[in-house]
């Protein structure tokens, strides 16, 4: 790491520590009026301790950690499969397209109602709300990344003598590849956010189903917990893809 | 490598073209912007639809799909694929034809010596120059041996300096490799310089093809003195030999001193642009310098262009306009003009 990123990430902690030790203060000092209504930061942190300790926070964290990567990861397959073949092939674009700018605008929360009448209270609910979540803004990316390759590109590669499958993988998917990353990168936050409201409405477990369970009983240490591991996971998340969409595409970008 | 004919060649640009270019010929298709010299370049690799037909070496090609015709395509822009190394970049034409490792690494090596870029290999095209990259992109044009070699303006981009040296080499490079190769360009000085014939388009028509010579001494028609820039023609009556390979020539009144080694200098020629005016009498000895006076100009955004009148043909000279007005020059004005030793050209 050299001197500079180091300068620039002391600068990026600093307003973070100021903010906690100010939260400190102010609840400590009493200048906040309810302590249960705004706990010092030490006193949510002992409750993380203890949380993970009893392996509440564990299990409702990998309960909703498993719906996010299956709809996702199934989500974003089916996104980019079909973006590859809408952005690549007019006739299928001209079929599917109508089909998908009707569906688009839903959002993923809208299909709860008739989800849950169709699959029931199940893990199917929520991960096919993720799956509509990643799809759609996934497949979209997927379309416009395949039409914005520069057609000199592909002439060079029919030229150069390959067949409509080698320009597809070798031309077209790795220069699709930043607008893809895009997509998926928005939409990794987005999935945690859905599934913490799904859960808050519909289902028994995860996160969001600890949360509503938290703000029942009146524990606010409980709440900023959960809200402290959903910031920490749609961070980490969007930190992924931007760090593998550097690994694939930083060398020629 | 092959001999091509186009026979009749028509679309929505191009009318009727009929041309052959001979086995290891460097043909330049010469033609303002829009005259339809990059659609003639796509319809020969099969990626424009077209009338009429192609052959290469008397068989047709018109049925043969983009990937099977064996041309390489050096673009305008080059096209090198930005998310490809120049090693990955160079033999990507072999690898689709599924040459074996060994094979590629060979063709490899050849293609990097042949045009000095071994020490490029590892690079992505954001990293190359200018020069490093035209190098780059016709080693993979050439790298899957192709049977014809087609050139859309590729030196466009570079600078003057640059753009001589490639010329050179590039014209080096295909002539050892014996390419029947078609070259683009709308520079007549570049043409010239590369060429074997030129063809000139003007309006999706051949209006004239022959050795720049021809071309330029005895252009076809109005059209292709226009785009030549209309040059100052000399019918000479004779010559004396003056030593060191120069000639003085008497044409039409006009005592030209040239460079000359061959026989029979029947014509001497200068672009508008090559002759330098002054209202001054210029110093130095007086060869190759006149007096006449402007009977016309014609200004176009920073040129313009004076017909001087002299005693026996009219001189037509092209300038800079900053130039025209410092020497604060108008029609009536007595000139001197001076036809630079190293501008003329003789035939």
């Amino acid at each position: 790491m050299n001197q500079v990123t180091k300068t620039t990430r002391r600068w990026e902690i600093l307003p973070v520590a100021i903010f906690l030790a100010l939260w400190e203060i102010i609840a400590r000092l009493d200048l906040v009026p309810g302590q249960f209504f705004f706990p010092p930061f030490s006193v949510v942190m002992e409750e993380f301790g203890h949380l993970i300790a009893n392996g509440v926070l564990v299990d409702n964290f990998l309960s909703s950690l498993i719906r996010v990567l299956i709809g996702f990861f199934t989500g974003s397959l089916a996104g980019v499969t079909l973006g590859i073949c809408m952005g690549w092939n007019e006739t299928t674009n001209k079929a599917l397209h109508p089909i998908f700018s009707l569906l688009y605008p839903i959002p993923a929360l809208g299909w709860l109602p008739i989800l849950m009448l169709w699959f029931g209270i199940g893990e199917l609910l929520p991960i096919t709300i993720i799956f509509i979540c990643s799809f759609f803004p996934v497949l979209y990316n997927t379309i416009t990344g395949i039409r914005a390759v520069p057609k000199g590109f592909i002439k060079a590669a029919e030229i150069l003598g390959a067949s409509r499958m080698e320009i597809l993988k070798t031309v077209l998917l790795p220069l699709a590849l930043p607008n893809i990353f895009t997509g998926l990168r928005l939409e990794a936050g987005m999935a945690w956010r859905v599934i913490i409201a799904a859960e808050m409405v519909a289902i028994p477990t995860g996160i969001g189903a600890l949360l509503m369970r938290a703000e029942s009983l009146i524990r606010v240490d409980i709440i900023i917990v959960c809200l402290i591991v959903l910031s920490v996971m749609c961070l980490s998340f969007e930190k992924f893809f931007i760090f593998m969409e550097h690994r694939l595409t930083g060398k020629w970008r | 490598m092959p001999t091509i004919e186009l026979k009749n060649i028509s679309n929505f640009v191009c009318r009727d073209i009929s041309v052959t270019i001979s086995n290891g010929e460097l043909l330049v298709l010469l033609g303002p912007t829009g005259a339809g010299k990059t659609t003639l370049l796509n319809i020969i690799c099969g990626l424009a639809p077209y009338e009429g037909s192609i052959l290469f070496n008397g068989e047709p090609i018109d049925t043969i799909p983009i990937s099977r015709r064996r041309i390489g395509y050096l673009f305008q822009d080059l096209a090198l694929f930005p998310h490809l190394d120049v090693r990955r970049n160079i033999t990507y034409g072999l690898s689709t034809k599924k040459r074996g490792h060994n094979q590629i690494e060979a063709r490899l090596d050849e293609m990097c010596t042949l045009l000095n870029i071994c020490h490029l290999l590892g690079r992505y095209p954001k990293d190359l120059s200018g020069g490093e990259r035209q190098r780059v992109a016709l080693a993979r044009a050439i790298a899957p041996s192709p049977k014809i070699l087609l050139l859309d303006e590729p030196f466009n981009s570079l600078d003057i300096k640059t753009r001589k040296y490639l010329r050179i080499e590039f014209k080096r490079i295909v002539k050892d490799l014996n390419l029947t190769t078609i070259f683009v360009t709308h520079d007549f000085k570049e043409a010239e310089e590369v060429g074997d014939r030129l063809a000139v388009i003007e309006s999706g028509r051949l209006e004239q093809i022959a050795t720049p010579q021809e071309i330029f001494f005895s252009p076809n028609g109005y059209k292709v003195a226009d785009f030549l820039g209309s040059p100052n023609i000399f019918d000479c009556e004779g010559y004396e030999v003056l030593g060191n390979g120069l000639v003085k020539a008497n044409c039409g009144g006009f005592t030209i001193v040239t460079v000359w080694d061959k026989e029979n200098l029947s014509k001497i020629a200068i672009s508008p642009e090559d002759i330098y005016v002054s209202r001054d009498e210029p110093p130095g000895p007086p060869i190759n310098r006149f007096r006449g006076t402007i009977v016309e100009e014609v200004s176009h955004n920073s040129v313009v262009t004076i017909t001087i009148k002299t005693k026996t043909k009219d001189i037509l000279a092209r300038i800079r306009k900053e130039d025209f007005l410092a020497e604060n020059l108008s029609v009536g004005s007595g000139v001197f003009f001076i036809l630079p030793l190293r501008n003329l050209k003789g035939a």
